[in-house]
């Protein structure tokens, strides 16, 4: 873990995926485990927690949301952006088939663990969700990689129509499923949780909270054990997560 | 061992600010082997605190400007109240810790909290972190520092209160005496030390607010002259605080004349058994060094 301040990276590409989201490609690689994180600092402007979406090089998927987000979409070739991290806890391959749940913008950190599963010849379906087709992303990229790609969209306009959840239950009732790993909004989270449970799958659930320091000792980014009965209590997504993993019931 | 008419099964207590946000990181803290908890400081309204970046690790210590982010009294009593009881039951106190910008406010905030009865209330007059200088000069002035404590003491009536005290002052022993004649029970040594951390790259300050409190490795040595100052002025019990990261480190505290001792950035630096780990390394050092209490070691390097 890199414990001492901040490092420089110079932003080396940028790619749309879609209108307001850009895959920022970094000069040099970081070492770190997929599902980790990095609080990302732009002087006079702040700091935010960023997924590491890839390591070599390193990468980040940023969503124009806010003030942060925008001036991270204004920066130019050569521009740096001052990085602290890895940190926090990542998603660990185990198994020889693994499912990949991405719930709109969750599907960047599991690309880099979908990266690192098929490295290791695991088999890889990677379910991706999303209100409408424009907030399906990396579709091509998980494709690219070997993995079985299926889309769902809440008003079918791409892939089939309904919550990501329709699909999480058929491909784990087929029984063939090792692993579930998931990043998403937490309400996708909690359901694939309690399928996790139902179908005693093990799990390794990414989520998400305010972040204040990112080291462990604010306690802002406490994440409520009612969004999963099997969080343990006080369980902070800075220091604890952000992935959770959770072995089979 | 005994604080304040307290019995705490270790003399390890959580540092005011780190993880005492919510009853569960409370309770994380005391099943970890916290001998005591304190809640982050609370004041008399709710504040968001500053943005980030909040906290950095320059290499020789943590720096962090928070900024007191809390819920406001009233709904912290409530907090208290629910984890207070669960956490006797476990054998460890619950302290509140409160902050104020006057000293009517002081006495204000002191009542709501002395409600949730807490087995202690800190009175921090020393927060580094907030620009409009919420108790920078309570503690910097014995006067005022005394106004304070008497103000606070006359709010909570039977419940003991530890005054948390600045390192950055000219002379601690001072202070300390005032707060004591003023009704302080004990007195925590110290609140982190303000300080400022570059980053070169982009010529400014790291943190948000520019200036924070030292705390870790660095804040140690400060901490202990202070602790050491203050044990040979007044005859109060002493949490002494400030980067006790090992067993060793806590010995130190206690050789310097603490009784308690505050641990707060060593989550940071050895995880979450740091409570453990620490208090298993004061055993092996009292037994290899033949120790039996304590009591035995206090003050032991200043006599």
């Amino acid at each position: 873990m890199i414990r001492e301040g901040f490092r420089n990276f110079r932003l080396a590409s940028a790619r749309w995926l879609n209108d307001s989201t850009l895959w920022l490609t970094f000069d040099s690689d970081i070492e770190a485990e997929p599902g980790q994180f990095v609080m990302a600092w732009l002087p006079g402007v702040g700091e935010k927690p960023f997924s590491i979406a890839g390591m070599a090089p390193f990468s980040l998927m940023v969503v124009d949301v806010g003030p942060f987000s925008h001036a991270l979409h204004q920066l130019q070739p050569g521009d740096k952006v001052w990085i602290k991290g890895p940190l926090g806890h990542g998603f660990q391959v185990e198994g020889d088939n693994l499912l990949l749940v991405g719930g709109g913008y969750g599907s960047a950190p599991l690309l880099a663990l979908a990266h690192d599963a098929r490295t290791k010849s695991a088999k890889v379906t990677a379910c991706l969700g999303a209100r409408t087709a424009e907030g399906l992303l990396l579709g091509k990229d998980f494709a690219d990689l070997g993995c079985q790609v299926e889309f769902m969209t809440e008003d079918g306009s791409a892939g089939r129509q309904g919550l990501i959840t329709l699909a999480v239950e058929e491909i784990l009732a087929t029984g063939e499923v090792d692993l579930l790993a998931a990043c998403g909004p937490t309400g996708m989270l909690s359901a694939l949780a309690g399928l996790a449970r139902q179908y005693h799958v093990p799990s390794q659930l990414s989520w998400e909270a305010q972040m204040r320091c990112g080291m462990g000792l604010c306690g802002s980014c406490e994440v409520p054990q009612s969004l999963d009965p099997a969080l343990p209590p006080g369980w902070l997504a800075c220091f604890d997560g952000p992935v959770f993993n959770k072995d089979k019931d | 061992m005994e604080l304040c008419g307290l019995t705490l099964k270790n003399p390890l207590v959580l540092a005011s600010g780190v993880m005492g946000t919510s009853a569960t990181l409370l309770r994380r803290v005391a099943l970890g082997g916290a001998g005591a908890v304190t809640a982050k400081s609370c004041g008399p309204v709710a504040r968001a605190g500053h943005p980030n970046p909040v906290m950095v690790d320059w290499g020789h210590g943590l720096l962090n400007a928070i900024g007191l982010t809390n819920p406001g009294a009233e709904e912290e009593v409530d907090l208290l109240a629910a984890t207070r009881e669960e956490l006797a039951q476990m054998g460890v106190p619950l302290f509140a810790s409160i902050f104020a910008g006057t000293e009517e406010e002081f006495a204000q905030v002191a009542g709501v909290i002395a409600g949730a009865k807490p087995a202690l209330i800190e009175v921090n007059i020393s927060c580094p972190n907030v620009r409009d200088d919420f108790g920078t000069p309570f503690a910097a002035i014995p006067e005022t520092a005394a106004a304070v404590t008497q103000a606070v003491k006359r709010a909570v009536g039977e419940i003991p209160i530890a005054v948390k005290l600045a390192p950055n002052v000219p002379d601690i022993g001072r202070i300390a005496a005032a707060v004591v004649a003023a009704g302080a029970d004990a007195i925590t040594a110290v609140n982190t030390m303000p300080g400022m951390v570059i980053d070169p790259e982009a010529a400014q300050p790291v943190l948000s607010n520019k200036t924070g409190g030292i705390s870790g490795p660095a804040l140690k040595p400060i901490a202990l002259r202070c602790v050491a100052e203050i044990a040979k002025t007044v005859d109060v019990p002493i949490i002494g605080t400030g980067g006790v990261l090992t067993g060793r480190d806590a010995i130190e505290m206690v050789m310097a004349g603490a009784i308690a001792v505050g641990v707060g950035s060593a989550f940071w630096y050895r995880g979450e058994n740091a409570f453990e780990l620490i208090a298993e390394e004061m055993k092996a050092f009292m037994m290899d060094n033949g120790y039996a209490t304590l009591s035995e070691i206090k003050g032991k390097a200043l006599r």
